[in-house]
């Protein structure tokens, strides 16, 4: 499995990918803010979309759209709260965008694959540069920023009260969202960033474990569920996507029976 | 004469776009223990924002031991009213730690003197026993003696405490208000204690910061829990009832229902 370079690129693009998305998605779960996740990845797909429209790779369409979507809600968090109806809107907007741009594209079909379910398999050796720059500048700023998100996100009158300042922490805590968002949807694609995102932190979130393990958990779990949708894939000859989003489901299911057995 | 604890001066405030506070003055004693009573809507919540500068004054000032601090600097700790908890999967400790110089960044990894002082909070409030347990486990009282060992971080000289005895029973609304009367006589604080009902805090409290109408009346019991003085407040008849060591405030039919007394709200 190894001998091929396209399986140690695989390999290293979902590390990195695990360990941006289990420290994010911790705190969005915590937050209640999973649903961010999918709708970022809904707005990615337009951005993508356009960037291979206009010739430029689709993880940079895909992250600045996500990014710059993600601190929008950050500001307008208030107003967007509760208004079901217009995020479904612009949501199926998004969709209807990149289902437009790609339909220029020559090889639109394959590109919409690999955007909807991940192309964890043709991921180019050089892109593993950006994505670990990413990755690292990801953490590293939420490594900065967790203290005050922690306080914000579990008692934000008290916070707001202490000096913090909730909106700076929403603006900056989903621009990383679209980040970790961005490459998530390299390894599963759009449809699939729930897995790998909220997945493994709601399971550790449900095992009990204070912040600091329980982003360390989070983190080993997506890469249990990347890797091993990874191994299984190559063993089965199935999508990769397809194995992750099993072994999400497993993960979060097995968290919950463990759970229930502690009488938690 | 000592500095104020908390001082307001023609302080407005307007939340909503209706005017709950109008030019209202006061002066806190430090060390005291103030019962704030209101009926919903009264200004209790609005007045505490103000107190801790999330509210900015339409006019006046309010003023913390004489000063004007920045959000967040004050020497005050704060309990607000008791929402959803968001944390419920975490345990209790790691809930009131969270706020533990929360304000500052960096990752939530706590010294062993931090451990120390989040575990001394826990044990003011006897709430030890509920360190390890999931909050959304919790009851509601339980829950309350968690943010109340979450105000008492960072050593705060006043406390704020909106509600505290929301969702209690008659029996844990007395355990909970002696339990924060000797926190407060132990440690020096000086207590504002926002509550509908007057009648658990009887025999605890120094005085009575009463808001009705967007006014304030600040004094002891005797001198404010009286028919003249509220219907004066009021600007319309009111009745207060003295009744087998309890006070029962009684709305006249065209003013406001009142809610201080006995839980229920009492109309004729």
């Amino acid at each position: 499995m190894f001998a091929y370079e396209f399986m140690r690129t695989a390999f290293v693009a979902a590390f990195l990918a695990a360990f941006v998305c289990g420290p994010v998605g911790w705190f969005l779960v915590l937050r209640g803010q999973s649903f961010a996740s999918h709708a970022l990845s809904h707005v990615g797909f337009a951005g993508a979309g356009a960037a291979l429209l206009w010739g430029q790779p689709a993880l940079l369409g895909f992250g600045l759209s996500a990014v710059i979507s993600g601190m929008g809600m950050g500001m307008a968090s208030d107003r967007v709260i509760g208004r079901d109806v217009m995020i479904g809107l612009v949501l199926s907007l998004a969709m209807g965008i990149g289902a437009l741009c790609l339909h220029f594209l020559t090889r639109s079909a394959g590109a919409a694959t690999a955007l909807l379910f991940g192309d964890i398999l043709g991921i180019a050796p050089s892109s593993l540069y950006w994505l670990g720059a990413l990755a690292i500048g990801c953490v590293v700023c939420l490594g900065v920023m967790s203290r005050p998100l922690l306080f914000a996100s579990l008692q934000p009158d008290v916070a707001e009260a202490k000096g913090v300042n909730l909106r700076l922490l929403d603006v900056l805590f989903l621009a990383l969202v679209g980040i970790a968002t961005a490459m998530c949807s390299q390894i599963t694609g759009v449809l699939l960033v729930f897995t790998l995102m909220v997945a493994p932190a709601a399971a550790s979130l449900r095992l009990g474990f204070g912040p600091m393990p329980g982003m360390a958990v989070a983190f080993a779990l997506a890469l249990f569920e990347a890797w091993g949708g990874l191994c299984l894939s190559w063993l089965s000859d199935c999508p990769a996507s397809f194995w992750i989003a099993l072994l999400g489901s497993v993960v979060f299911a097995a968290a919950n029976g463990v759970a229930h057995l502690r009488g938690r | 004469m000592s500095v104020p604890a908390i001082e307001a001066g023609q302080l407005s405030v307007s939340y909503g776009g209706r005017r709950v506070l109008d030019q209202v003055s006061f002066a806190i004693p430090p060390g005291s223990f103030v019962a704030v009573l209101g009926g919903n809507g009264a200004g209790k919540t609005s007045l505490f924002r103000a107190i801790l500068g999330l509210t900015t004054p339409e006019q006046g000032y309010v003023r913390v031991e004489g000063q004007s601090f920045g959000k967040g600097r004050m020497p005050v700790g704060y309990m607000p009213q008791m929402r959803r908890m968001v944390a419920g999967q975490l345990n209790g400790w790691h809930m009131v730690a969270a706020a533990l110089q929360g304000r500052v960044w960096g990752l939530p990894w706590y010294s062993a003197s931090a451990q120390a002082e989040v575990n001394a909070a826990l044990e003011a409030v006897d709430a030890q026993d509920l360190a390890m347990r999931p909050v959304m486990s919790l009851s509601g009282g339980e829950r309350q003696r968690l943010l109340l060992a979450q105000a008492l971080l960072d050593q705060p000289r006043i406390l704020l405490l909106d509600e505290p005895l929301a969702s209690l029973d008659p029996a844990r609304m007395r355990e909970t208000t002696r339990r924060i009367y000797d926190l407060a006589r132990e440690r020096g604080l000086t207590v504002l204690f926002s509550t509908h009902d007057i009648n658990p805090l009887m025999g605890f409290m120094d005085h009575v910061l009463y808001l009705a109408h967007g006014k304030a009346l600040l004094g002891s019991v005797d001198e404010v829990m009286t028919t003249p003085a509220l219907s004066a407040l009021y600007g319309a008849p009111v009745e207060v009832v003295r009744a087998d060591g309890r006070l029962f405030v009684v709305a006249d039919g065209g003013a406001d229902t009142l809610h201080c007394c006995d839980c229920a709200e009492h109309t004729r």
